[in-house]
């Protein structure tokens, strides 16, 4: 490795620019650390605030007044000083290595931008890398017109494009009633909404329901969904999904009180709520657990976002789901940390600025609980039936990872050698959810016992040329970011 | 598949890697009751995540018999362990890029030739190029192992844990050896699980970690812990059949019939063997796609989706160590393969089950003795 390049050497990097990153980095370079923001995007405001300086959906009732609340962020974020590199995806963050003199342990981050890879020298590391739209297995799936209600939200967001033709919804979750409140802002056509969220789920959330109708949610809450049941048709207890076409979608089948009925369709968006995106923290090596009432795998924090790793913290929705407000305090609270463990405000300073930002965070918490349990997706849709594929790269079925099982595979490692399952382009990033509860429900253990995917840098594809050209001395890594 | 109680086995063998697995075959086909105990799951470690490269060429001379008893086992693998492994046979080539290379090359074949061996040969620029189109202009030759090919490393070390099994040897996984002590010519090996076993013969296939069990023995050996690191492309055209190394530079690379292609070649990241992980060093993988993109032009464009590192054992003159344990009775090892044992998984484990029950072996593993490190 070349000498390092102080204008590439930094305090503090934040990776991802939605709320949480946003927040930890104006917060970081305000109190005088040298802070570096990345993002794959070209524009600030990750998933909830995408493209808010740059959409072209200018009239502020499509969008909603929650996501104009996005722009407020940056200006915080330009006065801080912090170093803003857009479209700069983040492929791995290596764990510290030896002390480099000064009593710090650099991390090494390799980056792309612009086709060129380059790596980065920081002392503290802050995840922001947000959400994933759950897998959504259904029979079809992979389909030429079905896709994930997320992707479909960043057509509108970023380029104002809604589906043409005949438009089914189909899930569960919060965002699924927003994205349709969206589109109807939009003028989009949207046919039906096939509601999956299982009858029993109620019967679990009920109790929880006292703490929801205190969340400062729930007024923005049911006025969506009472103006989109208004105007939509809406489908409960759905209980069985199927699309179906020759080459392209043309029909949704589901199954409601074990009837069977049929939709005419040219785009169906899936969706069952997100998941914490983990990727970059499992292959730095972040500890992480199951989460049985989200379903999901989570890295393993402390209240700080700090993680079993040294110097790499967890800000926002990739350390556990809570929505964009609690995204950005507990940047704040990451940003808090990482300032104390590089000396740069004392411990007391920085429990006393924690205080008005736990209690936000506190509040923007509230009723999540309700939200978790009532919108737990039903099993048939985490832990589908055999022929139904689950790893579309590699085109596995549901049927084929239960046969493993049956061989001895006994979890998601060992099913990449198996079938190759997880071993595509995406390599498992997509898939790994699936399979790790098929698994667990074949051997009859619990999803914690078989495990997820070891995952291994680059977590984003990288190209040979851009690897073999990685810059090795100083002048190098200047050309990188002189475009 | 555990152990159980009434089954008292002959041989118990730590580690289940290919060398483990393979010693386990080896025995159960002489009727020997073999217990494999693993402290991860079988081919956890080297012997699930290497290249697969199953080849002679550029082998360490003392290495070289054993490696062509052992290929001719690889092409009759189906046989051994009623599974193909995915063993195919297109070759293996070391590309020299200049004139010197080429030199040095002929030489290898010289003293080769000179030890009775012949499957090496130098070929020139043309039939390079007709071996391997994709080639890069400047390339002048290459040494050639026409035999050599690849296999998929978890696949063939399961094959061999299968068969092992089908034949009475049992596998205990989740289970390491922290003890073992010998008395009245009888092994308690214990695990850190609480398991206790007990077999008058032991075998050391520990891989990375089979220094802390010869040091258990009074053994104490120089063994070092690499990570070698490898990476794989999203799917190309297929382009290319024999897998290609180079002579003046680190290098594995070889295409899948499902298109992706496998990089590496020796380049090492870090391995924390206590904790069963690696880190990869991107300044090393670097080094390896400059060495691909100056080869194969036509790779300049693929993406790499993936890489990793696996954990394996070096020893200070590259060549493993084979054979009985120079302070105990009824202990042999087997280990130290320094990043190329894949392909004498196959013999090693039938040199081991030589040892045990007839108490030699046809083949020549003096230079392999532990006694090399004896102080
Ligand atoms: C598709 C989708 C749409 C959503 N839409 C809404 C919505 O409209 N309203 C709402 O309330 N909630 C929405 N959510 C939930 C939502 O993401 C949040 O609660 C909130 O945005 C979380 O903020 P965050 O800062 O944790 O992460 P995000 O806002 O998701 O920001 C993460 C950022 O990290 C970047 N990133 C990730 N990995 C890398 C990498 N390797 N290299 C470089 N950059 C990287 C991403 O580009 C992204 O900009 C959505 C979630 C998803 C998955
Ligand atoms: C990335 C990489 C690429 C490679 N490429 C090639 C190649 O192309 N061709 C080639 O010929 N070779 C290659 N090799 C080398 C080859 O993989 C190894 O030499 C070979 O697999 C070693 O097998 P083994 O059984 O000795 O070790 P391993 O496979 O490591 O098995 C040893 C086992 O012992 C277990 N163990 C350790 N301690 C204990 C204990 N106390 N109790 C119980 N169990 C224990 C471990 O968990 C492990 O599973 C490569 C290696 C790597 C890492």
């Amino acid at each position: 490795m070349s000498a390092p390049n102080p204008k590439f050497d930094f305090d503090i990097a934040v990776v991802g620019s939605g709320p949480a990153g946003l927040a930890a980095a104006a917060l970081a370079a305000s109190k005088g650390a040298s802070v570096v923001l990345l993002d794959e995007q070209a524009e600030p405001g990750g998933q909830i605030y995408r493209a808010v300086t740059e959409t072209p959906v200018r009239d502020r009732k499509v969008l909603g007044p929650d996501y104009w609340h996005g722009a407020e962020l940056l200006g915080p974020l330009r006065d801080s000083g912090a170093v803003h590199w857009p479209g700069t995806t983040v492929w791995s963050v290596a764990r510290p290595r030896e002390d480099a003199g000064d009593g710090h342990r650099p991390i090494q981050i390799g980056l792309s931008r612009n086709g060129s890879a380059a790596m980065l020298t920081v002392r503290h590391v802050i995840l922001a890398t947000g959400a994933l739209e759950r897998p959504f297995p259904i029979p079809g799936w992979t389909l030429p017109g079905v896709l994930g209600a997320g992707a479909a939200q960043v057509l509108l967001k970023t380029s104002g494009l809604v589906p043409s033709g005949a438009t089914v919804m189909a899930g569960s979750g919060p965002l699924l009633w927003l994205l349709a409140w969206q589109y109807l802002q939009a003028g989009a056509r949207i046919d039906a909404i096939l509601d999956t969220t299982p009858k029993q789920n109620w019967r679990a959330a009920l109790p929880l329901l006292p703490g929801f109708l205190r969340s400062p949610y729930l007024g923005k809450g049911m006025k969506l969904m009472l103006d989109v049941r208004r105007k939509l048709t809406v489908i409960g207890n759905v209980t069985a999904l199927r699309a179906e076409g020759d080459g392209a979608l043309k029909s949704v089948v589901y199954t409601r009180n074990g009837t069977e009925h049929r939709l005419p369709a040219d785009t169906l968006l899936l969706h069952q709520g997100v998941i914490p995106n983990l990727n970059l923290a499992n292959a730095t090596g972040c500890a992480q657990r199951w989460d049985g009432q989200q379903r999901c795998w989570r890295p393993t924090t402390d209240d700080w976002g700090a993680t079993s790793v040294e110097g790499v913290s967890l800000a926002g929705d990739g350390a556990g789901i809570g929505g964009a407000r609690a995204a950005e305090e507990a940047g704040r609270l990451a940003a808090l940390d990482a300032l104390h463990r590089l000396g740069r405000i004392g411990r007391e300073q920085r429990d006393q600025s924690a205080v008005p930002v736990r209690t936000a965070l506190d509040r923007a918490l509230t009723g999540r609980a309700f939200l978790d349990t009532l919108y737990t997706p039903a099993e048939a849709f985490r832990v589908p039936a055999d022929d139904t594929i689950v790893c579309r790269c590699e085109e596995i079925t549901a049927g084929a990872v239960r046969e493993a099982v049956r061989l001895g595979c006994s979890g998601p490692n060992q099913a990449k050698s198996f079938l190759r399952c997880g071993m595509g382009p995406c390599q498992g990033r997509l898939c790994g959810p699936t399979v790790t509860e098929v698994i667990a429900a074949e051997r009859g253990v619990s999803p914690a016992e078989v495990g997820y995917y070891r995952l291994r840098p680059p977590v984003k594809p990288i190209t040979l040329a851009e690897l073999a050209a990685l810059p090795k001395t100083a002048a190098d890594i200047d050309a990188v970011f002189k475009h | 598949m555990t152990a159980t109680a009434s089954f008292r086995p002959d041989v118990i063998v730590i580690g289940g890697g290919l060398h483990g697995c393979s010693a386990a075959l080896h025995l159960s086909m002489r009727g020997v009751r073999v217990l494999v105990l693993e402290k991860d799951h079988v081919a956890r470690h080297a012997s699930g995540v290497n290249a697969g490269g199953v080849r002679q060429l550029g082998r360490h001379v003392a290495e070289v018999p054993l490696s062509v008893a052992s290929m001719a086992l690889w092409h009759r693998i189906r046989e051994l362990v009623d599974d193909d492994c995915g063993f195919e046979s297109h070759g293996q080539i070391k590309v020299a890029e200049s004139e010197a290379e080429l030199e040095t090359v002929r030489a290898r074949v010289a003293e080769l030739t000179a030890l009775g061996f012949t499957h090496e040969e130098v070929v020139g620029q043309d039939e390079l190029r007709a071996l391997v189109p994709a080639i890069a202009d400047h390339c002048v030759g290459a040494l050639v192992s026409r035999g050599d090919g690849a296999a998929i490393p978890f696949r063939t070390t399961f094959a061999f844990r299968r068969k092992a099994i089908s034949l009475g040897a049992r596998f205990q996984e989740g289970g390491a050896v922290t003890r073992l002590v010998r008395k009245n010519n009888l092994w308690t090996v214990e695990t850190a699980d609480g398991g206790v076993h007990e077999a008058p013969v032991v075998v050391n296939a520990a891989g990375a970690w089979a220094d802390r069990i010869a040091a258990q023995v009074g053994e104490p050996v120089p063994l070092e812990v690499i990570a070698p690191m490898l990476m794989i492309t999203a799917r190309v055209a297929p382009f290319i059949r024999p897998v290609v190394g180079a002579t003046g530079r680190t290098l594995s690379f070889k295409q899948f019939p499902n298109g992706t292609v496998l990089i590496g070649g020796g380049l090492l990241g870090r391995a924390v063997r206590d904790e069963n992980r690696t880190e990869l060093d991107f300044s090393q993988v670097s080094v390896n796609a400059r060495t691909v993109w100056d080869l194969f032009p036509c790779m300049r464009g693929a993406t790499i989706v993936r890489s990793w590192a696996g954990i394996e054992a070096r020893m200070p003159d590259q060549i493993p160590v084979i054979g009985p344990s120079g302070t105990e009775p009824d202990l042999y090892h087997s280990f130290g393969f320094s990043a190329h044992g894949f392909q004498l998984g196959p013999i090693v484990g039938r040199i081991t089950a030589d040892l045990i029950t007839g108490g030699s072996t046809d083949l020549p593993i003096a230079p392999f003795s532990i006694g090399r490190f004896a102080a």
